[in-house]
């Protein structure tokens, strides 16, 4: 689910699912460094809010993908959110945990400006080089 | 794929193109003579790129007596990076890898 702009330029990305196991054993998948590396990217993370920590990814040899994040909210088996900020994106993650009869609903919603307000803040900013080089990997990507 | 994207895509596919545009979002306005003086091909070559760039709606021209002045337009990229759809199929499929590492996990 995509939600519509508000008035602020604020966009966000809601993911909803229903997970067969318990909060306590998803939120240890969540937080501990080995497993996030499982299935989301290697990390540095640490449950401490304040904390800055990295998520890295390498698809391809060429193409290294660092998010670069900092831990705002930690109540266990409950939330989780840290801010995500990649290429000219600038966003906030948050991980809703609500236990189910069967197991828990994981709520994952990403809210952050759209390229197109940064762009209007800061004008033509030092970060598009870096996009289109990711947009280069792109293309040789999509063109084999 | 609507045509502006399209457009946007093929303007910056040529690498020559793309070092122009880039230039013009990191130093922001330039005539077609400064350009050329770093660009590594003619005057000419310059003009059809900026043309092109024009076209995709990418970089602006401005007269000024015998000079024509570029700036970059960088939010005419903003079609190619709504990052909410991107980010929508991103979190679904890691989603899918974090119920099978579920399932791997001791309880």
């Amino acid at each position: 689910m995509i939600t519509p702009e508000n008035e602020a330029g604020m966009r966000s990305v809601v993911v909803e699912r229903e997970i067969a196991f318990p909060p306590e054993k998803l939120w240890r998948a969540l937080t501990q460094p080995h497993l996030i590396e499982e299935w989301l990217m290697k990390t540095d993370f640490q449950p401490v809010p304040g904390q800055r920590f990295q998520l890295r990814r390498n698809p391809t040899p060429e193409v290294s993908i660092v998010v670069d994040c900092e831990v705002l909210e930690v109540e266990p088996n409950k939330t989780l959110s840290y801010t995500w900020n990649a290429f000219d994106l600038e966003s906030v993650v948050t991980f809703t945990l609500t236990p189910t009869p069967t197991g828990t609903l994981l709520r994952i919603e990403q809210s952050g400006f759209g390229p197109h307000q940064k762009a209007a803040l800061k004008g033509a900013n030092a970060s598009w080089p870096h996009f289109l080089s990711a947009l280069e990997e792109l293309l040789k990507r999509s063109a084999d | 794929m609507s045509a502006a994207p399209d457009l946007i895509f093929r303007s910056l596919a040529d690498p020559t193109r793309r070092a122009i545009f880039e230039r013009l979002c990191r130093e922001g306005e330039r005539t077609v003579a400064a350009l050329t003086a770093q660009a590594g091909v003619s005057q000419p070559v310059v003009s059809k790129h900026l043309g092109i760039l024009k076209q995709a709606g990418l970089v602006r021209d401005r007269h000024e007596g015998r000079n024509t002045h570029y700036s970059a337009q960088p939010g005419a990229l903003a079609p190619l990076v709504d990052w909410t759809g991107q980010m929508a199929g991103f979190w679904e499929s890691r989603v899918d890898d974090l119920e099978d590492l579920l399932r791997r996990m001791d309880q």
